[in-house]
């Protein structure tokens, strides 16, 4: 038995073939089913950042027995999710920055014999007071955290309007 | 646009052979016929299968075998977006599995698939089923939520009753004397390294030799003339049903998952009491009613045993039916191998029933 089909094999101008339709149409519903897998797929593993993101938002810390912290000796402390220094310098001056080098994200530690902070990944260095950079590979300063020490440890708070 | 295609196409083509592939994918013919409707639980498996291995990856990017194994189960279940989503299609699609890998076999079994010379696709299938288990009993021990860590303990006696070696076995799968941290990360190695190492390479072998000798037809589409017989092309029309199989499976898949979300249980404790009404998976539910009703009728240790012989002589004759009922001249032995498997079926069938009313 033979089926007659109400179709035209060729299709008059403007029109669209049965196969085409039927091609763009799974093209579609596959795309739907992509969304809905990837989508479920894509929020589980970006959780830990969405955590990290709303950790960083913090403005203020206090590191804990910071005032302890002799002349001439830094002191690193976490800033959000960020690492950060607290320097007492010689002159009884007290500075705090966000530790992550503006060239390539390393660690950046503080040398007191030299006085200078230094990134040991690509050599660059910044000025220990303003958190300038100095010489080497980093485009920018260090970003600089407001101080302020207490009976109990030494509040660090970051301008706002300041970018980290 | 089309001109970039075609001529990308033919640089790849002169390297790698695509047209060749092609050509073999349009000579291939897939039998039609009253039964076709059982081939496609093969390629549900391998879906499953598909599902497992990808849930899976997900599940290893938060989970933490060893003491911390429970918390992270519970991190991934409440605290991560979706990750009960994901730990349920796990969970969901392994029993899915299971249940498609046992209607696949007793399919294969029926109609007469192991047959020469497809023997190696039977055997290498068999032990795609016991790796599996395996897979299953592993898994289950994961989360340590307190269902967990009964089954562990339970399931770990079986081997231990054995004679002799068997202590010394349970001892070295547990990783100590009781069910802990060591007995995690042992299982997590199992789980997700050495098990896929084996499974793997079995089933590209199994899935090649489907490609080697084509579909089995049964016995009776085999007795009518070859003139008679019907096929369909390979591609597109079988690769369109089994896509369309597959989206099936994919939304009965995601419809459970989401409706009925694995749950955890409270963390594992060994000096809680086991809760009542504990019970294994029900791939192992027959095994377990077995033991539990051989212990009944026999004192002590004799009853595990002779239950654990039954089972084992079982799955050897099960094994070996390739060899007593070889091919289609078989006749009377042809007739008693498809007894034994209804009687197989029947068993299983009954004592799973059984073991779930006698909870």
């Amino acid at each position: 038995m033979k089926k007659e089909y109400n179709h035209k094999a060729v299709p008059t101008e403007g029109e669209m073939t049965r196969g085409a339709f039927l091609k763009a149409a799974a093209g579609g519903v596959g795309l739907c089913y992509a969304a809905a897998a990837g989508y479920p797929i894509y929020r589980y593993l970006s959780s830990p950042i969405e955590k990290v993101e709303s950790a960083a938002t913090v403005s203020e810390v206090t590191v804990p027995d910071g005032q302890k912290l002799a002349k001439g000796e830094a002191k690193m402390f976490k800033f959000g999710a960020k690492p950060a220094m607290l320097i007492h310098h010689q002159d009884d001056s007290w500075v705090a920055l966000i530790a992550v080098c503006t060239h390539l994200g390393c660690t950046a530690q503080y040398e007191s014999a030299k006085n200078r902070i230094f990134c040991a990944c690509h050599g660059g260095v910044y000025d220990p007071k303003t958190g300038g950079n100095v010489s080497g590979p980093p485009p920018r300063p260090l970003t600089r955290l407001e101080v302020k020490v207490t009976a109990d440890g030494v509040v660090v708070t970051q301008n706002p309007t300041a970018k980290t | 646009m089309k001109t970039l295609f075609t001529s990308v196409y033919a640089w790849v083509d002169e390297r790698l052979g695509l047209e060749e592939i092609q050509a073999f994918a349009r000579k291939k013919r897939v039998p039609l016929h009253a039964q076709s409707f059982w081939y496609y639980w093969g390629g549900i498996s391998l879906f499953f299968f598909i599902m497992q291995a990808v849930t899976g990856v997900l599940l290893m990017v938060y989970y933490r075998p060893g003491p911390d194994a429970y918390e992270s189960v519970r991190q991934i279940t409440y605290d991560m977006n979706f990750g009960w989503l994901i730990r349920s299609t796990h969970s969901w699609s392994a029993n899915l599995m299971l249940g498609a890998v046992f209607i696949h076999m007793f399919s294969v079994y029926f109609m007469k698939a192991y047959r020469q010379p497809r023997e190696f696709g039977w055997w290498s299938g068999l032990a795609l089923l016991i790796l599996a288990t395996v897979f299953g009993f592993s898994g289950y021990l994961l989360p340590m939520d307190d269902l967990a860590y009964f089954a562990t303990k339970v399931g770990l006696e079986v081997p231990a009753s054995a004679p002799v070696i068997g202590p010394l076995i349970a001892k070295l799968v547990r990783g100590g004397t009781e069910v802990g941290a060591h007995t995690v990360q042992r299982f997590y190695t199992l789980h997700v390294v050495i098990l896929p190492a084996l499974f793997i390479p079995i089933l590209m072998f199994h899935l090649w030799l489907v490609q080697k000798h084509g579909n089995a037809v049964p016995p009776a589409e085999e007795n009518k003339p070859v003139a008679q017989r019907r096929s369909i092309p390979f591609f597109p029309n079988f690769v369109i049903k089994d896509v369309a199989v597959w989206l099936i499976a994919l939304n009965v898949l995601a419809v459970l998952a989401a409706i009925f979300p694995w749950d955890l249980g409270p963390q594992a404790d060994a000096l809680r009491p086991a809760p009542k009404g504990i019970h294994p998976e029900w791939y192992f539910m027959s095994q377990f009613q077995v033991l539990k009703v051989m212990g009944d009728w026999m004192r002590g240790t004799l009853g595990e045993v002779v239950g654990v012989l039954l089972f084992t002589g079982g799955m050897v004759a099960w094994f070996l039916v390739p060899l007593y009922d070889p091919n289609k001249s078989s006749g009377r032995k042809a007739r008693q191998a498809t007894y034994f498997g209804l009687a197989v079926l029947a068993v299983l069938i009954i004592t799973t029933i059984w073991g779930y009313a006698a909870l």
